[in-house]
């Protein structure tokens, strides 16, 4: 179907998750300046949430809305614990985060354990259906995070992520605005990780860990922090790299952490930040 | 005339430290109120306790006859209450127009989920910019924040201020760090605003400008009020004078 091969079409699926993924943290690290090092957690409770519902028989539409729901909650409930930490502290919070879910989706035997969940039910679409349905996704949310950006709750998180006690002097509820952003955030990671589960039809602990967290932080930063362009290019890119290249996924790590570097070192902006220094569109300044 | 500002005994204890001392004093509609000390005299301290930073170990502050002493500060904000702050911050990632539009639409922000809805921001542009003409920097409108020098910050905290149309607004040492005749510019822009009938509270060190512009004094030193009233009445007063020479309470220089 559409001339594509089986493999194509699953690199595609691949790259369209982890665009959701990567603009689901874009929303809290990128538009609402809260750094998250545990956004994996939120990915692993969509995909676990999605596997046992749809194996205990309930249809896929269920699945994936349980998966939006449950993670938005324990969003909201991670967002509240993490009101009143900002920067490192706010990093070592989530950090946390990522690793108790780790640690309980091992422990707990309803879950799978160490032995994760396998045998999740697939879509019941064919693959390239699968793969339409997942780039419907990726469309909606590229919709809504561009419409995010432009609506007056984005100009709201720039302002927060720029500095929050002048954003409470111009009377933004700052708190709020964070939940808000967590909120949708972890929903939409909830979102992808639901995707993922009926993608492989595997899952174990060890998919959501620490590195997958790092893997996506290093999406957005790579993209560009708060760039929805930049950060659908580097979430596309850098999830096809290591299949493209089997070299990349033996050294994925420091093919990520050498991006991580060089970006910060060189281009703080991310790729969208070196495109702008490329192509500068408007000159700032007071004009005389 | 109506009391726009209450302030009652208010005390704020840092540890051991007393910084405001059973302060009270209150705010009609339509003044323009200095309020100085030297150095170290808590007057910033009596600020934070009003916008909410701080918040008073005794005493009630209300205004509009509501009680702010309990509230965060985003909503005493929207009770009426604007401020500029001591310290410049912009926000870097707009413009200087952007800074001000978003605080002229602070209507649509007061729900997270009613601004993810709206999307106009032409109507507050238009009033961010007559406001950065009021203050004088309409040549500034499109400029990053991090460019500019501070006599632009300060009056940008004044603008931002502004757009909130607050009831009051308060004035942390706008003048600080500005030359004397930006300061002298500022400072009528202030007298300006006050006589268009905005009430205003003016924490300054620079006495100079206070005495010139302000109608009504307010003196604090060490935490206490030492001195209210008709600027020169207050700054002939042995107590005022001793405090700013530093010399003993009560033994005032001739």
């Amino acid at each position: 179907m559409l001339g594509l091969g089986a493999y194509e079409i699953s690199v595609i699926t691949a790259m369209g998750v982890a665009v959701i993924f990567a603009l689901s943290l874009n929303l809290i690290t990128g538009f609402c300046g809260q750094i998250s090092l545990g956004h994996a957690a939120f990915y692993g409770i969509g995909a676990y949430t999605s596997a046992l519902l749809t194996k205990a028989g309930l249809p896929i539409g269920v699945g994936l809305l349980g998966a939006v729901i449950l993670a938005g909650l324990v969003g909201i409930i991670v967002g509240f614990a993490s009101l009143r930490v900002r920067h490192d502290f706010l990093a070592i919070t989530t950090m946390g985060v990522g690793f108790l879910f780790v640690g309980i989706t091992r422990q707990l035997d309803f879950v799978g354990g160490e032995m994760g969940v396998s045998g999740i039910p697939d879509s019941g679409l064919s693959k390239a259906g699968f793969m339409l349905f997942v780039l419907l996704f990726v469309a909606l949310t590229i919709l809504f995070s561009l419409h995010l950006k432009r609506s007056w709750m984005g100009y709201s998180f720039d302002a927060i992520a720029s500095d929050e006690d002048t954003a409470r002097v111009i009377g933004l509820d700052v708190s709020r605005y964070k939940l808000a952003a967590f909120a949708m955030g972890t929903a939409l990671a909830g979102l992808a990780g639901a995707l993922y589960a009926h993608n492989v039809r595997f899952i174990d602990p060890e998919s959501f860990g620490f590195v997958e967290s790092i893997t996506v932080l290093a999406m957005v930063v790579i993209g560009g922090i708060g760039s929805v362009p930049g950060v659908i290019f580097a979430a596309a890119l850098l999830s096809i790299l290591p299949l493209w290249i089997q070299f990349f996924d033996e050294y994925k790590l420091l093919l990520y952490g050498g991006l991580l570097f060089a970006m910060m070192r060189f281009s703080p902006g991310g790729m969208a930040g070196l495109a702008r220094r490329i192509f500068p569109s408007k000159t700032r300044g007071v004009k005389s | 005339m109506t009391t726009l500002l209450d302030v009652s005994a208010v005390t704020v204890r840092f540890g051991g430290v007393t910084a405001v001392n059973g302060v009270s004093f209150s705010l009609n509609k339509g003044e323009l109120l200095g309020f100085i000390g030297p150095n170290g005299a808590g007057k910033t301290t009596m600020m934070r306790a009003i916008t909410g930073v701080v918040t008073p170990t005794e005493g009630e502050i209300r205004l509009l006859g509501k009680i702010l002493t309990k509230l965060p500060v985003h909503q005493r904000v929207r009770l009426g209450l604007g401020f500029s702050q001591q310290l410049v911050k912009p926000f870097r990632n707009m413009t200087v127009l952007e800074n001000v539009a978003l605080a002229a639409g602070s209507r649509h922000t007061a729900s997270p989920f009613s601004a993810l809805f709206r999307m106009k921001r032409q109507r507050e542009k238009e009033q961010a910019a007559q406001l950065l003409a009021q203050v004088g920097i309409a040549d500034a409108a499109e400029a990053d924040p991090s460019n500019l020098p501070l006599g632009y910050l300060k009056r940008l905290e004044v603008a931002r201020a502004l757009a909130l149309k607050p009831s009051l607004l308060l004035l942390d040492e706008p003048l600080a760090g500005l030359n004397h005749a930006e300061a002298h510019k500022l400072a009528d822009m202030i007298v300006a605003l006050n006589q268009a009938g905005q009430s205003i509270i003016l924490i300054e060190h620079n006495l100079g400008e206070v005495m010139r512009i302000c109608s009504r004094l307010i003196v604090q030193d060490n935490g206490n009020k030492i001195g209210e009233g008709d600027p020169e009445a207050v700054m002939n007063t042995s107590v005022v004078r001793a405090a700013y020479l530093g010399e003993g309470n009560g033994h005032a220089a001739a």
